[in-house]
């Protein structure tokens, strides 16, 4: 597949070959390959523990992996992972906030972190707050924040740069229906405006909602891969939660208890 | 704006905005060592002494038979007041403590050379009176001992003859012994204003972003982590070095106080002391403040990084007592050990004596080295995977 610094529509943006990376004897990630692409919402879809966040943690260079290589717009994780960051807005993990500190104060100090200047970083954090419906409360620290607010500020703080790819780590997680909604719409508009997004999660709706591309993860490894309508195919379900369960349950090496998906 | 830079602007402007954290940098820290000081210094040495300053209030009854006793006893501290009939009754009814009576013949003994009586009326079983009855009576020995020798000197005699023994006391506790003591301690409270001003800023910027989850987003942006340790080491030696130089105001004022010249003791802290030791500490400050980012790194939780923290404070004693109880003469190599060479020159502008160039020279430069390892130290768990994750 070609890969290069000139970015094309489509072409793969983010990629992933062969990574493994093991935590003492326990084998989180074991040969997890795949491709984000541009202007499409990529779900990395597994059951809790299947090494969703350890991949992620490895692409946005968190972690170095043990064996296998990471690309990000032609650019190696390995070789240059500053720059590789800087092409990346990441909703990790842990999504602590500075709570002595404004909504705004939190998202411009990510800015000057990527290296904006006080200008442009007030522009685009306007813009974010604009976009993210957060107006009244951005002058607000951060103390006290309701779950959503929280997600909405830190994903401002992610994306303060204008990232070409976004990658989330759950980002749905303990958000309430209204919450998931909005943030879903706001996703699907990074997609319109041609960005790599690619998130993880364990829930069905959430991939069946959003995602052009689906990616399962279980036990460290890829099991399938594909649009929506592939990965019912290949399973024989027309339900995509049955076809999930079927293709984890196959590659569950000597055991089918690796559910945990609500 | 530098990455390093960035960092440091947001940690002071947190912190700034933590009621805990400037009660404890900017008010407990800076104040606690020249407060306990002060009180200790008062309460171990300044009740004994402001007692031993004041006039004696005695009764003194047929003072006029002895005249020149009296001026003597007036000379020392004594403080004549009028005569009572019943001296013996007045001090079992306590209406007061003591009495001096100068005998009948007293003139006339004194003149013969016979030895002259004075009666001291006092209750032992009154304990408060004690010190005012010792100290009378060492006033009356005084006294006599002096016209002793000048009886045995117009005899010819030496005075040496009539004191066979002479006994000597070394009492270990007396105010003098306690106070210098105390004064031992004075740099230690200063280094302990240096942790307590930085131990939040520590704890907080490392083990509390990674504990309230957001260390992880912090070091996903595109900057080396060793900027982000130099920024959070600089905001901490911030914090350190404002308790300091409030603490260095506070001791100022404090060193009003202080009964340093009933001591024996000169407390040269002035402006000038300030001037030499705030630079000559910068360099302490900054190995304290990397050594606690270390430990909070290490530690898993606040909690846990608030022990260790703790305990770390009290390594600073160990010079401070080695340097109280070994009154060892300062060696050059002693100042090439950070903290050890920081105190031994601290004792030395205390006294107002001079620092060698060459001493604070070493002093500032092993500091400087030493800060150097911590902070590669530091570096390399910083730059280790498991600093982030919280879990």
């Amino acid at each position: 597949m070609p890969t290069g610094p000139t970015r094309e529509r489509a072409q793969p943006v983010i990629e992933l070959h062969e990574l493994r990376k093991s935590f003492g004897a326990v084998r989180a990630v074991d040969g997890v390959s795949f491709v984000a692409r541009d202007g499409e919402i990529t779900g990395l879809l597994g059951p809790n523990g299947a090494g969703k966040t350890t991949t992620l943690r490895m692409l946005y260079t968190l972690m170095r992996p043990d064996a296998g290589s990471i690309h990000v717009d032609g650019l190696s994780a390995e070789e240059e992972p500053l720059a590789v960051r800087r092409l990346l807005g990441v909703l990790p993990d842990s999504r602590g906030l500075y709570k002595r500190l404004t909504a705004r104060e939190n998202i411009e100090y990510f800015a000057a972190l990527q290296g904006l200047d006080a200008a442009t970083a007030r522009a685009h954090t306007d813009a974010l707050i604009d976009t993210l419906g957060m107006a009244d409360l951005a002058a607000r620290r951060t103390e006290g924040y309701s779950q959503g607010e929280r997600v909405k500020t830190a994903i401002a703080r992610a994306l303060v740069h204008k990232p070409r790819n976004v990658v989330l780590d759950e980002p749905t997680n303990g958000l309430d229906v209204m919450a998931t909604r909005s943030l879903r719409e706001f996703l699907r508009r990074l997609r319109g405006e041609g960005r790599c997004v690619l998130l993880s999660t364990h829930l069905m709706q959430e991939v069946a909602a959003l995602c052009d591309r689906i990616v399962i993860i279980a036990h460290g490894r890829v099991v399938a891969e594909g649009t929506p309508d592939e990965l019912r195919a290949v399973a024989a379900e027309s339900n995509l939660e049955e076809a999930f369960m079927r293709i984890i349950t196959a590659a569950a090496p000597g055991s089918a208890a690796a559910g945990g998906a609500p | 704006m530098s990455p390093a830079l960035t960092v440091f602007v947001k940690e002071c402007r947190e912190s700034l905005r933590d009621r805990r954290v400037l009660l404890n940098s900017l008010v407990l820290g800076p104040l606690l060592g020249p407060l306990l000081f002060l009180v200790l210094m008062r309460l171990v040495v300044g009740r004994e002494l402001e007692k031993a300053e004041q006039p004696l209030p005695v009764v003194v009854i047929h003072g006029e038979r002895a005249p020149e006793l009296i001026t003597a006893l007036r000379q020392m501290g004594l403080e004549e007041k009028p005569p009572v009939a019943d001296a013996e009754l007045a001090v079992r009814e306590q209406r007061i403590d003591l009495a001096l009576r100068v005998a009948a013949d007293y003139g006339a003994d004194w003149r013969a050379g016979q030895p002259a009586q004075v009666e001291l009326i006092y209750d032992s079983s009154r304990r408060e009176a004690h010190g005012d009855v010792e100290r009378l009576r060492g006033m009356l020995e005084s006294y006599s001992r002096r016209h002793g020798a000048l009886r045995l000197l117009a005899r010819g005699l030496s005075p040496a003859i009539a004191t066979p023994l002479v006994v000597a006391s070394r009492d270990t506790a007396t105010p003098q012994a306690r106070g210098a003591l105390l004064f031992a301690m004075l740099p230690y409270m200063l280094v302990l204003t240096i942790f307590i001003g930085g131990i939040w800023l520590a704890v907080d910027s490392t083990a509390g972003e990674r504990e309230r989850q957001s260390l992880e987003p912090l070091l996903i942006n595109p900057v080396p982590r060793d900027r982000i340790l130099l920024g959070k080491l600089l905001a901490t030696a911030a914090f350190s070095l404002a308790s300091l130089t409030l603490g260095l105001l506070a001791f100022l004022l404090v060193g009003h106080f202080m009964p340093t010249e009933e001591l024996g003791l000169s407390l040269a802290l002035g402006p000038h002391f300030i001037a030499v030791a705030l630079p000559m500490l910068v360099p302490l400050v900054l190995l304290i403040c990397i050594a606690q980012i270390l430990i909070a790194a290490f530690a898993r939780t606040v909690r846990e990084a608030q022990t260790y923290l703790g305990l770390a404070q009290l390594v600073p004693l160990i010079p401070s007592i080695v340097l109280s109880v070994l009154p060892v003469k300062a060696q050059l190599w002693m100042y090439a050990v950070p903290l050890l060479g920081q105190q031994l020159a601290l004792m030395r502008l205390l006294r107002a004596e001079p620092v060698a160039a060459i001493a604070l020279s070493l002093s500032a430069a092993a500091t400087m080295l030493a800060t150097l390892a911590v902070f590669a130290l530091t570096r390399r768990l910083y730059e280790s995977e498991r600093l982030a994750i919280s879990t």
